[in-house]
């Protein structure tokens, strides 16, 4: 396929990742009573943001390898 | 009743995941050039990406909110729609089917009956298939605005236009491509958007082992043994014993061989993703690779409900309370979300809901799209056309398909019963199906009229099964019995279903072996060389390192799930 899937998948979950950590560091404290005391956005914020970074890696990965075929 | 506030943050994670929807359709726009790329990707979707899509595909309002419901309502037993039923008709499906659906080049399932059987077999399938699939995208629309009403108060009718034109786009763009794309984003955003709640709520009640304590206050509750939520297996020797009601026959005849293998093998919304893989190896590895996640779902859609009815019988009513006083068990999944997530990973959890409902959608209307326009449209209507006019047809099919399901979404609000009476009828139509496929594809005595009047038989034996009997408790009517008189008395719709469908595959099975055998085969051995078992060279995988290879995959699946089995027994 001409768009490599992990492209967009991997630009919007960082995006989620960098949203939800900026906005667990700033948020009132207060709202994590639900959440039992945990700061959930905080925590996944940075799960969502290593795993969208790692699918970044990959499809740059994949890219590279395609162009030094194309070279070859 | 349950109302949950957004934030900023949770709009604004709406509106990013809407614009990548979007986003991906335009970018995908410009590699649609022929309508094979359109309808089938072109065939070249890797099998991971065609995997995720295949159970993605599946996923829509039924799996997440109904998943979840019946984790409330039956507990454990909920896992055999996925270690019973999907997962060994996915290892079916792509080690036995996929070579004839693949490796016959048709493109649509009801083309590979039209190439196996008869013009008119193909024609019922079709056409019952495209109506069926219009109605299922409209229910999954009004399911996704009557829940948005509930419990955000967005406006029912706004949330249907959005929702639609978001489908209607990003489908018109880049066709079933763009469907697949979007189907994988979605998955994700499932698993992360749900695990949050998963692993909140597991640590609330005091993981499995708190959790099912608090579960056996629910079983003893509601007059079962103690461990009737928390078991998959030990409480069916009985149907008195368990809240299905239903026993360890009906379980795997019904519900494990006839429903779900009916449903994986043979339906071309998940077919469709298959048939879109690069090559045939991969095509048949995509339902393999889809079930590795596929087996670890229960823990993502029917745990929530297990822990919102244990919460619900051990700290006063967490659910909300029907007009008949029991909880309302499709409540389980949105109670759930307000109850644990936090505004910002509460927009990711509704994102992930809303993606689910719009996956729903989006494959029926693909799969809507393709059976229009191949095998309605091309065969009766207007056949012998340039690929460029089908192509024209498939986008205008879209249009029209979407707003079919729109039509469909409000005379579900008008006519409950109706819809309910239309489900029924496709459940009737549905059940047979599965034994004519597997006639069809390993025994080349099969006729075009036996495939055709064991259908028609089949699903008329459904409907007298059904009008015949009637679920414990229910009246006659839309439930049953509506032929006059109730024969026999199921312990639970679920049981009158699952017996429905082992009569009505039985029906078909028989009256279609006596029909091939009374009627003179029309295909030859050539023209059935690549569509039926015995006639068809074996696929050898030498080249492929053993643990690419389909059969390795099946075997590693079938390890695992029965694994899972025994651990839940």
């Amino acid at each position: 396929m001409n768009l490599d899937l992990r492209l967009p998948l991997g630009l919007m979950f960082s995006i989620f990742g960098v949203m939800l950590t900026v906005y667990g560091i700033v948020s009132d404290r207060a709202i994590y009573a639900r959440s039992l005391g945990i700061d959930v956005n905080l925590w996944w914020g940075i799960v969502l943001l290593i795993f969208g970074v790692a699918m970044l890696a990959l499809a740059r990965a994949a890219a590279r390898k395609r162009h030094d075929a194309g070279d070859a | 009743m349950l109302h949950l506030h957004l934030g900023a943050i949770d709009y604004a994670i709406l509106l990013t995941y809407f614009a990548f929807v979007l986003g991906i359709g335009v970018v995908l726009k410009r590699f649609v050039k022929s309508s094979e790329d359109f309808f089938l990707s072109g065939r070249s979707i890797p099998a991971w990406i065609a995997g995720l899509a295949f159970i993605s595909a599946n996923l829509g309002a039924q799996e997440v909110i109904g998943m979840g419901a019946s984790g409330a309502k039956y507990g454990m037993m909920t896992s055999h729609f996925y270690w019973l039923g999907a997962i060994p008709a996915m290892v079916f499906v792509g080690v036995f089917m996929m070579p004839f659906y693949y490796g016959s080049r048709a493109r649509s399932v009801p083309e590979y009956l039209k190439l196996r059987f008869d013009e008119k077999t193909r024609g019922f399938n079709a056409i019952t298939f495209a109506v069926m699939t219009v109605f299922s995208s409209g229910i999954s629309m009004y399911a996704l605005a009557s829940l948005l009403e509930l419990v955000l108060g967005w406006n029912f009718n706004a949330s249907i236009v959005l929702s639609a034109a978001i489908v209607l786009v990003y489908i018109f763009l880049g066709g079933l491509t763009s469907a697949i794309y979007n189907e994988v984003l979605q998955f994700f955003l499932i698993v992360f958007g749900f695990l949050p709640l998963v692993l909140l709520g597991l640590k609330d009640v005091g993981g499995w082992a708190g959790l099912t304590a608090k579960l056996q206050v629910v079983a003893t509750n509601a007059g079962y043994a103690k461990g009737a939520w928390s078991h998959s297996w030990r409480y069916l020797g009985s149907a008195s014993a368990n809240p299905m009601g239903v026993d360890w026959i009906g379980m795997a005849m019904g519900l494990g061989f006839v429903l779900s293998f009916g449903y994986w093998c043979t339906d071309f919304l998940v077919i469709q993703r298959a048939m879109a893989a690069d090559s045939m190896t991969d095509a048949r590895r995509t339902p393999l690779l889809a079930a590795f996640p596929k087996m670890l779902f229960p823990a993502l859609v029917i745990l929530p409900g297990m822990i919102a009815i244990a919460l619900h019988a051990t700290r006063n009513g967490l659910l909300p309370l029907g007009p008949d006083g029991t909880p309302n068990y499709n409540m389980a999944v949105p109670v759930m979300l307000g109850r644990y997530l936090p505004t910002g990973v509460l927009g990711l959890g509704l994102t992930a809901l809303m993606a689910s409902f719009m996956s729903g959608m989006a494959g029926n209307v693909t799969a809507f799209n393709t059976v229009w326009t191949y095998d309605i449209y091309q065969s009766y209507i207007k056949p012998g056309q340039s690929d460029r006019h089908y192509l024209w047809m498939g986008h205008a099919a879209t249009v029209f398909g979407i707003l079919f399901s729109v039509a469909a979404a409000y005379a579900t609000t008008r006519f409950n019963n109706i819809m309910d009476m239309l489900q029924l009828v496709f459940a009737f139509v549905n059940a047979p199906l599965f034994a004519t496929f597997l006639l069809g594809m390993f025994w080349r005595r099969t006729t075009g009229h036996g495939a055709f009047f064991g259908l028609l038989t089949g699903t008329l034996v459904a409907a007298i099964h059904d009008g015949l009997t009637l679920p414990r408790g229910a009246v006659p009517g839309l439930k049953g019995a509506y032929l006059g008189a109730a024969l026999h008395i199921y312990p639970s719709e679920m049981a009158q279903n699952f017996w429905t469908a082992i009569f009505a595959w039985s029906a078909c099975f028989l009256v279609t072996i006596a029909i091939s055998l009374l009627t003179a085969r029309r295909k030859s051995d050539d023209d059935l060389s690549g569509l039926v078992y015995s006639l068809t060279p074996r696929i050898i995988n030498r080249n492929l390192v053993w643990y690419k290879r389909p059969a390795t995959l099946a075997v590693i699946v079938l390890a695992l799930v029965t694994a899972l089995n025994i651990i839940f027994w």
